[in-house]
């Protein structure tokens, strides 16, 4: 809502002001503000005021030596109804950078490099260019990561699904295939990657395979059916289905094609995941599967035993989900649940069990299966991946990345749900 | 639409307007971009040097540009400010790369490109594409010197930068660019790492 907006609701509620429309009809003096018309006051609609779920979050740097801390806006994940994050609750990572405010007449995307034919487009070109719509998560590294800045919240009991799995959403995107751009532009056979890079002061730059690019990224300019947000990357976003948030460059300006990877600073000096070893694996790309119940979930206080629709969320970057399972016994028996349409392609699926509560404790898992089989592990099989363990987990200010182990919400008998990862 | 890879010149258009025939093509969809507009967003630097633009500078130049630009945010002796991490990190931090505490500074990096691509596009921090190439280069320079890489005399520019060995070069898995765009190599699958 603007400043206008929320000006001409505040007059509304002002019961004086209303009473000086009558006075002002007679011409007087005292300057009164417009009153709104109805048209003003639904032109762009808002929730009801009982509605106030919220991303939670700061803007801002890493400071160096400034402690655990959160960083970036998380989704209320617990709080979603489908497999829509609603336009104003999507995560934002920006590394600290606020959106550039950038006007669509003017701005441009350059294709460039070893191609036939150097193109630049204008917003309107690319509209104007056949278009697809689908639906995909865009998700952070370092969602439900159990180490670094905000790993001491996610490992505490108290933490809700926000503070657990936030760093994750799900939108309808509209845009270009970016094969039919690269395929306009005439890719040459040396061009093994391309670079993508964006508007914003730090111009977060990119290295995708030549491989991915064409296969299914999107250069994106509508989101859940209006433009793109500038905080999710007015006018212009590259989607990269299935891989690791910081492969989404929002304020899309350009896109090289190029021999190699041209190791960007958050490429290849940020992500790469530190074994104890000493070595570090980089580019590892594409999120593992994953998934998380969303109801009941930290925080959330279940009214008393009865019936309860068990509902949540999974994904992966391989593909469709296949499956879902929920244990409610910590992972010996576990059930199907049923998987809610749409179900697509490396993108969030709504999965639900019908499940009744006895009002007795108990702890209950979710684990998904995506189209290539591959299964989500637990805690202790990532553990034994990366040869790490409770210390590490407790105590290492290393960032874990990739982490998609299985959550436990634990439901105590007076209703209180907790986050068990750790517990 | 692949002209490009015809190889018999003679047959070269004949084919070539086959070819096009078929691609449907959009009309009157973007232009061809003027070289200034391309130069003037060009600025990606590849690990070899690929890009690097003409001009040098030294750490002894970089002291001085970094005192007025840099140390508001990243301290006096680059050993951290208020918003800026530390920067003087030493060879000896890679120790800590295999304990539960890695300090990953600039000695960590893997090419010394990606400092002098990384200053050039996003420092300093506010007022970041303001750096001319020699300023760039010198706090590249002035940065590895007090990092232990290289000597405060030392030039860098277009043909040494790209030589300067980082000394965790080979920490990285899988080792080869080759390797990266297959997807069997890169990343954990079903449990297996590289």
């Amino acid at each position: 809502m603007n400043a206008k907006e929320s000006g001409r609701r505040q007059f509304l509620k002002n019961g004086a002001a209303l009473a000086g429309l009558a006075a002002g009809a007679a011409g007087t003096a005292a300057a009164q503000p417009m009153p709104p018309t109805v048209d003003e006051l639904h032109s762009y609609g808002e929730r009801s005021h009982f509605e106030g779920a919220t991303r939670k979050g700061r803007v801002g740097l890493w400071p160096a030596g400034s402690g655990p801390r959160d960083y970036g806006f998380r989704n209320p994940i617990q709080n979603q109804m489908s497999i829509i994050t609603p336009p104003g609750l999507h995560f934002i990572i920006s590394h600290g950078y606020e959106p550039p405010d950038l006007d669509p007449s003017k701005h441009t995307l350059l294709i460039h490099g070893m191609v036939d034919h150097q193109l630049i487009f204008t917003v309107d070109d690319l509209k104007r260019l056949p278009s697809v719509s689908r639906f995909h998560f865009v998700e952070c590294n370092a969602n439900s990561g159990p180490t670094g800045p905000a790993g001491a919240k996610r490992r505490d009991p108290a933490a809700t699904a926000q503070d657990t799995h936030g760093l994750t959403s799900c939108s309808l995107w509209t845009g270009v295939p970016l094969s039919l751009l690269l395929d306009q532009a005439g890719v040459q056979k040396s061009a093994t990657w391309m670079i993508a890079e964006g508007s914003e002061l730090g111009k977060h730059t990119k290295s995708i395979p030549i491989e991915k690019a064409t296969d299914d990224c999107l250069v994106a300019y509508a989101q859940n059916g209006e433009a793109v947000r500038p905080e999710q990357g007015y006018p212009l976003r590259l989607i990269v289905p299935g891989w690791e948030g910081i492969n989404n460059v929002k304020w899309l300006r350009r896109i090289k094609l190029v021999d190699e990877p041209y190791m960007g600073m958050w490429e290849s000096t940020k992500y790469p995941s530190l074994r104890l070893d000493g070595q570090a694996r980089w580019f590892q790309f594409e999120m593992g599967p994953k998934s998380v119940i969303t109801r009941p979930s930290g925080g959330l206080k279940m009214p008393g035993p009865g019936f309860y629709e068990i509902s949540g969320l999974a994904w992966s970057g391989g593909g469709a989900i296949r499956r879902v399972e929920v244990s409610a016994d910590g992972g010996t028996t576990w059930k199907d649940a049923q998987l809610q349409d749409p179900i697509a392609r490396k993108a969030h699926t709504r999965f639900v069990l019908p499940w009744e509560w006895n009002g007795e404790e108990v702890t209950l898992l979710s684990r998904s299966t995506d189209e290539r089989n591959e299964l989500q592990p637990t805690r202790e099989e990532i553990s034994n991946i990366w040869h790490i363990d409770m210390d590490y987990y407790k105590n290492s200010t290393n960032l874990v990345g990739h982490f998609n182990a299985i959550q436990p919400w634990k439901i105590s008998r007076d209703g209180s749900v907790i986050n068990a990862l750790f517990v | 639409m692949r002209c490009s890879k015809l190889l018999l010149p003679g047959m070269l258009l004949a084919a070539c307007a086959t070819v096009l025939a078929q691609t449907p093509g959009y009309k009157n969809i973007g232009r061809t971009p003027s070289p200034s507009e391309i130069q003037a967003w060009d600025i990606a630097i590849g690990p070899d040097g690929k890009g690097l633009p003409p001009g040098s500078g030294s750490a002894k130049e970089g002291a001085g540009i970094y005192a007025q630009k840099c140390a508001l945010c990243h301290g006096a002796d680059a050993e951290g400010g208020p918003i800026g991490p530390r920067l003087a990190v030493g060879k000896e931090s890679l120790d800590s790369l295999k304990t539960i505490h890695p300090v990953r500074g600039l000695v960590y990096w893997p090419f010394a490109t990606t400092i002098w691509d990384y200053i050039n596009r996003a420092m300093p921090r506010n007022q970041a594409g303001t750096l001319s190439a020699n300023e760039v280069y010198a706090l590249t320079a002035y940065v590895l010197f007090r990092c232990g890489v290289v000597r405060e005399t030392d030039v860098l520019d277009a043909k040494t930068l790209p030589k300067v060995q980082m000394p965790n070069r080979n920490g990285f898995v899988p080792p080869n660019f080759a390797d990266l765009t297959d997807d069997r190599k890169r990343g954990c699958r079903q449990g297996v790492c590289p």
